[in-house]
């Protein structure tokens, strides 16, 4: 036996990763389909597309879940940093056991739970103070933060944990008081966490469909809750087109910040290994 | 490369039964892509030896000791172990037990269950386990432990639970990876001679694995020292120090003195080479003809420093200036600058209390250096 | 936290005024904690209080649609009326009874099957040349990061009566008519499988990555078969894994109304599309906040396992 993989692991790896790929590739060829019904191959055509480009509505949506997706995603990287650093930095404080349950529920609760009780929410507000007066891009962006500002604090508390504490201990040692040890070491060495915490909360923003559909207003439609109202009712070939333009908008924007870590992570070797040679 | 000759001297084994070898090793080669990792070992072990693999990280030993375990399969070459070929023989069908370097205890399992888990293989009767765990744990003095799991415990305990696992199958061969590198410098010198009373005791062969050569000399009946994937000696303790074949050993094995050495005579045992000390005339057989080119070692502590220049003229006699004294505290090592320029090392015992609170010698003293022709080990390149 | 530093008593500082980047300095630490803190207090647990006292108010024909819990009587005197008949209906009603089963049913069979797909995945990865394993991880994450939406719709094209697999089936002449896949219950499972299995095979990963693989080399030194190694070393080992995978697709599975109302049709029935008919369709909104306690509360044990096993991984790293 040795350290490599099974012939029985390596199908399995194969099965797995075509179960993953295959309805996704499926469904980007058949948004070329010139048929109007969907699985019914009728020659190769943009004419989705081009339907899918002329309609308002669609364009509506997208930059209704934009716009939310991007305040979502600013605002929770900010709240998600703070609270992955009082968890994981600031030792004990009053109500830690409280902020680490609230922190990690809204990762596992179901979503129609958080959609449900975030609507009354809103609509008890209203009732007591006015506010808010309308529910869309304001309540929907509120929910998205929400969820969206744990997961951010589970990528900043994982990436803390990792780093440790010695350089700030450093810092600290040469002088530096903790705001400062705070904003010169702390945050440059948190920055590739925050981005793929905003990257994360971006993605889960423009994905979302049950929290805003329950907390969402009349007219105020996100991509999601458009796309969702279009295909209870069968296939749609429009919607092969669209999902095709996400599909690679959401690859592309991965890929890069992949290529953005994963460059970094060699530059760190790179300059391991100049460090060893050098010390020679 | 290398002979077997030098079984022969396993003097303090006379029990030792050379005629049928227990493990046998045949021109074992094991490559990894383009790397060779082992290049065409061979060697006989025999029932009994406590016998070292010795040599730096990536020498190749670890990669045999696991071809023998069953973990690595040979490129090429044949492993028999009592006269049977292990090719195709899985690790779990083998008559060997390894203990791991860092022990590898299953860290979900007592110390009891750990040590019983390799008899539960083989299907053994549960109160013949109980007494055999039993037994291992009195052997490593591990008694009331059994319940513990491996965090509970400390490092030595943890190594002599990883022994007791891999002994109570009672592996005809017992295969130990740096079995004690994990250990402290005290504890690991009191363990040494604990496990050499273990094998007395349960008469296992044990192969080990080591990069340690204080470790290796005092625990083997024969050492192999391995370089890129050969054996460069195989020998007692006792030969691989003072009478090392080449310089590569007399350098690995604790330190030695090196002059390089043209042959200018060699007459039946007598050789007289020209050295940048002059000219040095051994008691000794070689095949080197006229004009090879040689080494000659000579052991710090083979060499004695005094400060009276006119003792006795025994041996090879020359001066030098103390440059620098490195105190140790039963022993002091000198660096000695030669009054023709090279600069050799020196250990002495320190013997008296030096009254003056200082060392024996001093910086920049004159001293006289001293040392017999029969101590000038010959070296191949 | 550092108001003295601030108040008047204090001997003044030399300086006298404190710059507005020296009180930052004196404060950050509290405003790092308050605002994510107030911001989770205010729109994550105040709602759960409100659902709670919404399930236990009556439905009443008005905005919004429910009494008031607390009612202000005289100015002075708070009146509490609480009304369990939302609790009751909900017992009472076999519909809802049935509906709970048949959820909890459909995620434990969902995870059992990404379990068993995803825990050889996983192994293979973790088992994989370096290189490899970096892009095999990056695969298993990347539909992950795509909409979860889509995923569902994916299917619902292969699935069809007249879609790419009875398509094919047809055409390669296995089958006359179509299989009846869409629309199923079979359905909802390949939607809950195929979009959770990331779920799954992330926290395996992780507690594999962790495995010292001498340990399988002891097990084989000792006598051990492959499959006896697996059984008594490698499963216990990586059974923190199993169970945080486990909870993570099964939890939000539970739950799950995308998959059971696109792929389920009307034919398989799931609390999550329940609570959402009786919130948008029957605009019953106490019941639906009396179905979402109840969810909870099934759900509260399986959530607080999960919280612990983090804890504990935590502590371990």
């Amino acid at each position: 036996m040795n350290q490599g993989r099974s012939t029985f692991l390596t199908v399995m790896l194969y099965i797995g990763l075509t179960f993953l790929y295959v309805p996704m590739i499926l469904l980007v060829i058949y948004s070329f389909n010139y048929s109007k019904l969907v699985p019914v191959w009728g020659g190769w055509s943009t004419r989705w597309y081009k339907v899918l480009f002329e309609s308002p509505e669609v364009w509506e949506a997208v930059r209704l879940s934009l716009q939310i997706a991007l305040v979502n995603a600013t605002v929770a990287t900010m709240l998600g940093t703070f609270a992955g650093l009082a968890m994981v930095r600031f030792g004990r404080f009053r109500g830690r056991t409280l902020f680490g349950g609230m922190l990690v529920a809204p990762l596992v609760m179901p979503e129609v739970i958080t959609g449900l009780s975030l609507l009354v929410f809103f609509i008890s507000l209203k009732e007591l103070f006015g506010w808010p007066a309308e529910r869309g891009f304001t309540t929907i962006t509120i929910a998205h933060i929400t969820f969206s500002l744990a997961y951010v604090a589970v990528i900043i508390q994982a990436r803390l944990t990792g780093i440790g504490e010695t350089l700030e201990e450093a810092a600290a040692d040469l002088g530096a008081k903790p705001f400062k040890v705070m904003t010169s070491i702390t945050l440059p060495r948190l920055a590739p966490g925050m981005l793929s915490g905003w990257l994360l909360a971006f993605t889960l923003s423009l994905d979302d469909l049950v929290i805003a559909s329950f907390v969402t207003g009349p007219g105020a439609n996100t991509l999601p809750i458009l796309i969702f109202s279009r295909i209870r009712l069968g296939l749609r070939p429009d919607i092969n087109a669209l999902a095709t333009i996400i599909i690679l908008f959401v690859a592309v924007l991965v890929a890069i910040a992949a290529y953005i870590m994963f460059r970094q992570h060699k530059r760190e070797l790179l300059d391991q290994q100049m460090a060893l040679s050098g010390g020679d | 490369m290398v002979n077997q000759s030098s079984v022969r001297s396993l003097v303090n084994k006379p029990a030792l039964n050379t005629d049928k070898p227990l493990l046998q090793i045949r021109n074992v080669t094991k490559k990894f892509g383009e790397f060779v990792a082992v290049n065409n070992v061979d060697l006989n072990i025999y029932a009994g030896e406590l016998f070292c693999l010795l040599g730096g990280s990536g020498c190749g030993k670890s990669t045999l000791l696991r071809m023998l375990a069953g973990f690595e399969t040979p490129s090429s070459g044949q492993i028999l172990i009592d006269g049977k070929d292990m090719s195709g023989v899985p690790p779990y069908q083998r008559p060997t037990n390894m203990m791991f370097q860092n022990y590898a205890l299953f860290p979900h399992m007592s110390v009891e269950r750990n040590i019983a888990f390799g008899l539960e293989q083989d299907g053994i009767h549960k109160s013949e386990i109980k007494d055999r765990t039993h037994n291992m744990l009195r052997l490593v003095e591990l008694q009331g432990y059994e319940k513990r799991r491996p965090n509970q415990l400390s490092g030595g305990q943890r190594q002599r639970v990883a022994l007791a696992r891999a002994l109570v199958k009672e592996p005809k061969l017992l295969l130990l990876d740096e079995p004690l590198g994990a250990l402290d410098k005290k504890l690991r010198e009191h363990t040494q001679f604990e496990l050499m009373n273990i094998q007395e005791k349960v008469g296992v062969t044990f192969v080990v694995v080591t990069h340690d050569q204080e470790e290796a000399m005092v625990l083997a009946t024969r050492i192999a020292v391995m370089d890129k994937g050969q054996f460069i000696q195989i020998g007692s303790p006792t030969e691989i120090y003072e009478y090392p074949e080449n310089r590569f050993v007399a350098n690995f094995i604790g330190s030695a003195n090196i002059f390089e050495g043209t042959i200018l005579e060699n007459n039946n045992n007598s050789l007289k080479i020209a050295t940048e000390l002059g000219e040095i005339t051994l008691e000794q057989s070689s095949a080197l003809g006229v004009g090879a080119s040689v080494f000659l070692g000579v052991r710090p502590e083979k060499i004695s420093i005094s400060k009276d220049p006119s003792a006795s003229t025994d041996g090879y006699t020359t001066s030098g200036v103390v440059e620098d004294i490195g105190y140790l505290g039963n022993t002091s090592r000198y660096k000695i600058r030669l009054d023709q320029g090279t600069l050799v090392d020196v250990t002495a015992q320190n013997h008296l209390r030096p009254q003056n609170r200082t060392h024996a010698f001093s910086w920049e003293e004159k001293v006289t250096l001293r040392w017999d022709a029969s101590n000038i080990m010959l070296l191949k390149k | 936290m550092s108001d003295s530093a601030l108040s008047p008593e204090m001997p003044s500082k030399a300086a006298g005024n404190l710059s507005l980047l020296d009180r930052l300095q004196e404060r950050w630490k509290t405003i790092v904690i308050i605002v994510p803190f107030v911001w989770l207090l205010v729109f994550f647990l105040a709602p759960f209080f409100i659902v709670t006292k919404i399930s236990l108010a009556e439905l009443a024909i008005s905005s919004p649609p429910f009494t008031a819990m607390i009612e202000w009587a005289d100015g002075t005197i708070v009146t509490i009326r609480l009304v369990f008949d939302n609790f009751i209906y909900i017992f009472e009603d076999p519909l809802y009874a049935k509906t709970y089963i048949n959820s909890i049913k459909i995620a434990s069979v969902s995870t059992v099957l990404s379990l068993l797909i995803g825990y050889p995945i996983a192994y293979g990865i973790v088992r994989s040349a370096q290189v490899t394993k970096q892009l095999l991880l990056f695969a298993i994450i990347l539909p992950f990061w795509t909409s979860f939406l889509l995923r569902v719709y994916a299917w619902m094209g292969l699935l069809a009566d007249q879609g790419t697999i009875n398509n094919l089936l047809i055409s390669m002449g296995i089958i006359e008519t179509p299989i009846r896949m869409l629309y199923t219950e079979f359905a909802v499972y390949v939607g809950i499988v195929y979009t959770y299995l990331p779920f799954m095979i992330l926290p395996l990963y992780a507690n594999m990555e962790k495995l010292d693989a001498t340990l399988n080399e002891a097990a084989a030194d000792l006598g051990s078969g492959p499959v006896n190694t697996f059984f008594k070393i490698t499963l216990p080992l990586t059974m923190p894994g199993v169970i945080a995978g486990s909870l993570l697709v099964f939890i939000p599975a539970t739950g799950e109304y995308v998959i059971p109302d696109l792929l389920g049709g009307g034919n398989v029935q799931m609390i999550g599309r329940q609570l959402y008919n009786e919130f948008a369709r029957n605009v019953d909104w106490p019941v639906a906040a009396a179905v979402a306690i109840v969810l909870l509360l099934i759900l509260v044990l399986p959530m607080a396992i999960y919280q612990y096993y983090q804890g504990k991984a935590a502590e371990g790293s």
